[in-house]
């Protein structure tokens, strides 16, 4: 933003009065309107749009669902059945925040393969790749304190199992887990704080979001070729091109989002949430929120003592740090190639990453028994190996394709642009609207 | 500060000032963020709630187990038959992933009366009884067996099932909550 001084000029009086005063619309204008934006963007640099678009809808479902939701161990169950059956579209209202959740991590989850697939997070876009991080790590934590308060089965169980994790941390492991609790085990002041945080934490996942898009407009949209913008030919202005782009994909979205509300509500839900929680028996089988079935897959596959590291603390530390190492991708990966589309092998392990992704989470919804634990097993050092070892050393033996000079080049061909104009000559970046 | 051309600096007033009033600031920081942190941690009705709850043993039959709250955590009473106390004491303690005989873990003179915490020390599920292996417990959550003593005898839990504090008062009651005063 900062890095954009802008060309614009208020029309009227009152515009040029308020500009002079707080230059908001010119940032609007610098940031959404003149942006230059690569011409060959796909549909995959959409889900950024869709994301803000849901975290507004969790937003705006979330503040009035709290207006009728009681955050009480006896009352949060008969209150949710009541913003169901009583108020009214609270079904809807509720259904959309329950399904927004899910939403919002399918869009999450393409977009951060997206930036794994075209190196997105590669210099100069360190800051904004660990920004990203951070926000899914609040989406995580927000995703997980609001699946507590309908206190059905598994949200007491599924606060009971993640609590007792903390309990894992050698020394202060207790003292975090007594005042996360509020007692001696998840009751009542467990739910209170539970939801103060709830609703506290969308709050800074938004700062955040600020920040991200802040760092997103300083070295501006990595793109799928992963060649800088050269020269304001490689460019569209912001609006009207992505605007629409991201309006009409949005759209899409909300089609794919309003299916699963209006048709098949629960199907992300598990019956056991509309039995009211019970301390005294656990459901035949917890399984968490579909969105954090790689990661239970990881906590449940160390079943082993590491040295003086317990099976438990293990499987907790597997499971922190499946996360924690995205944050060092853009250090992890060696190669000077951004996009994958140039690079040949590492496109195919980029692949079985995914499907590693995927069968962990598959294995994180079956029993941990048998053939399964061992497939984790397996699949957990996979996805290790893969941001350990495989993703370092494949910068020193992968030998690219030959990049194009610039995104003019890529999306018409190398005859056109390339006549009369040695590669360096563009290399300028043209100063942007 | 003014523009010195000397190299000793002396330190000025504005230099007391600064370093005072941050040391004042942070003290008060850190002593504002304490009763933050403590009305984090369990209230006084949740405390005196807490306190020691009396069980009568008698309804309970040979075989059975009952569950029983004590600080809102579950806790199993299990009235073990013969058999099931000499399957839990004739184990070699040296195999175990947590080494305890079953004596240590049942009160002198009551062998029959085995009492544990009933959340699995994996991730605090509540295992199911007479099941798994060993017909102790078996935790549905993450597949931990426990034996009928409530030792762990597979899976992922760390640790046996603790031994919550508790002492007979007669022959048919106990008390959870407080060890006996010897």
């Amino acid at each position: 933003m900062s890095q954009h001084p802008t060309t614009y000029v208020p029309k009227s009086a009152f515009g040029k009065w308020f500009e002079s005063r707080l230059p908001i619309a010119g940032l609007v204008h610098s940031s959404f309107i003149a942006f230059p934006v690569p011409r060959n963007l796909n549909y995959f640099w959409t889900f950024g749009a869709i994301l803000a678009f849901m975290l507004v809808s969790q937003i705006a479902t979330g503040v009035f669902l709290a207006m009728f939701y009681t955050p009480n161990a006896s009352l949060a169950f008969q209150s949710v059945e009541h913003i169901m059956r009583d108020v009214h579209y609270g079904w809807l209202l509720r259904y959309l925040h329950a399904n927004g959740a899910s939403m919002f991590f399918v869009a999450v989850y393409i977009h951060i393969f997206r930036g794994l697939y075209y190196g997105s997070y590669k210099a100069p876009r360190e800051v904004l790749w660990i920004l990203g991080v951070i926000i899914y790590g609040l989406m995580m934590a927000t995703a997980f304190m609001g699946y507590v308060l309908p206190w059905g089965q598994m949200s007491f169980w599924g606060a009971t199992v993640i609590t007792n994790i903390l309990a894992a941390i050698p020394v202060v492991g207790d003292t975090i887990q007594s005042l996360l609790w509020g007692g001696y085990s998840v009751g009542n002041p467990t739910l209170n704080r539970f939801f103060s945080i709830h609703y506290l934490l969308p709050f800074m996942i938004v700062g955040v979001v600020a920040l991200h898009i802040w760092a997103l407009h300083v070295p501006g949209q990595n793109n799928p070729t992963g060649v800088p913008i050269k020269s304001g030919k490689d460019a569209v202005p912001f609006t009207p091109y992505a605007t629409i782009k991201d309006v009409f994909a949005t759209v899409v979205f909300l089609i794919f989002f309003a299916y699963f509300v209006f048709y098949i509500p629960n199907f992300m839900g598990h019956a056991d949430n509309y039995v009211p929680a019970n301390p005294s028996v656990t459901p035949a089988h917890i399984v968490p929120e579909w969105y954090f079935l790689p990661f239970y897959a990881i906590l449940r596959g160390i079943t082993f003592d590491i040295l003086f590291i317990n099976s438990k603390l293990g499987g907790v530390i597997a499971m922190f740090a499946a996360i924690a190492v995205l944050a060092f991708v853009p250090w992890l990966d060696t190669s000077r190639v951004r996009s994958t589309a140039y690079r040949p092998l590492y496109k195919q392990f980029f692949w079985i990453l995914v499907a590693d992704t995927i069968l962990l989470g598959w294995l994180g919804a079956k029993p941990a028994e048998g053939w399964y634990v061992i497939v984790t097993q397996v699949a957990t050092a996979y996805y290790f190996i893969h941001f350990l070892i495989i993703l370092p050393v494949l910068g020193f033996v992968e030998r690219p394709l030959p990049l194009p000079n610039s995104i003019l080049e890529s999306v018409l061909g190398t005859k056109k642009s390339g006549a009369g104009m040695p590669a360096g000559a563009n290399a300028e970046p043209q100063s942007k609207g | 500060m003014a523009e010195t051309t000397t190299t000793v600096v002396e330190p000025t007033r504005r230099d007391f000032l600064f370093i005072a009033t941050g040391a004042v600031g942070a003290v008060g920081a850190a002593t504002l963020v304490w009763p933050f942190v403590q009305s984090l941690t369990p209230d006084a009705a949740t405390v005196a709630a807490g306190a020691p709850v009396d069980v009568d043993l008698t309804p309970i039959a040979e075989g059975q187990i009952v569950k029983v709250f004590w600080r809102g955590k579950l806790i199993f009473i299990r009235n073990r038959t013969p058999a099931e106390i000499k399957a839990a004491e004739d184990v070699n303690v040296a195999t175990l992933r947590d080494p305890q005989a079953d004596s240590a873990r049942v009160k002198e003179g009551h062998a029959k009366w085995l009492v544990v915490y009933g959340n699995c020390t994996h991730l605090g599920c509540v295992p199911l009884g007479h099941q798994g292996e060993y017909e102790g417990w078996f935790c549905p959550c993450h597949g931990s067996v426990f034996d009928t003593s409530g030792r762990v005898r597979g899976g992922p839990a760390p640790t046996n099932l603790p031994v919550p504090p508790y002492a007979f008062t007669s022959d048919t009651k106990i008390v959870i909550g407080q060890e006996a005063t010897a």
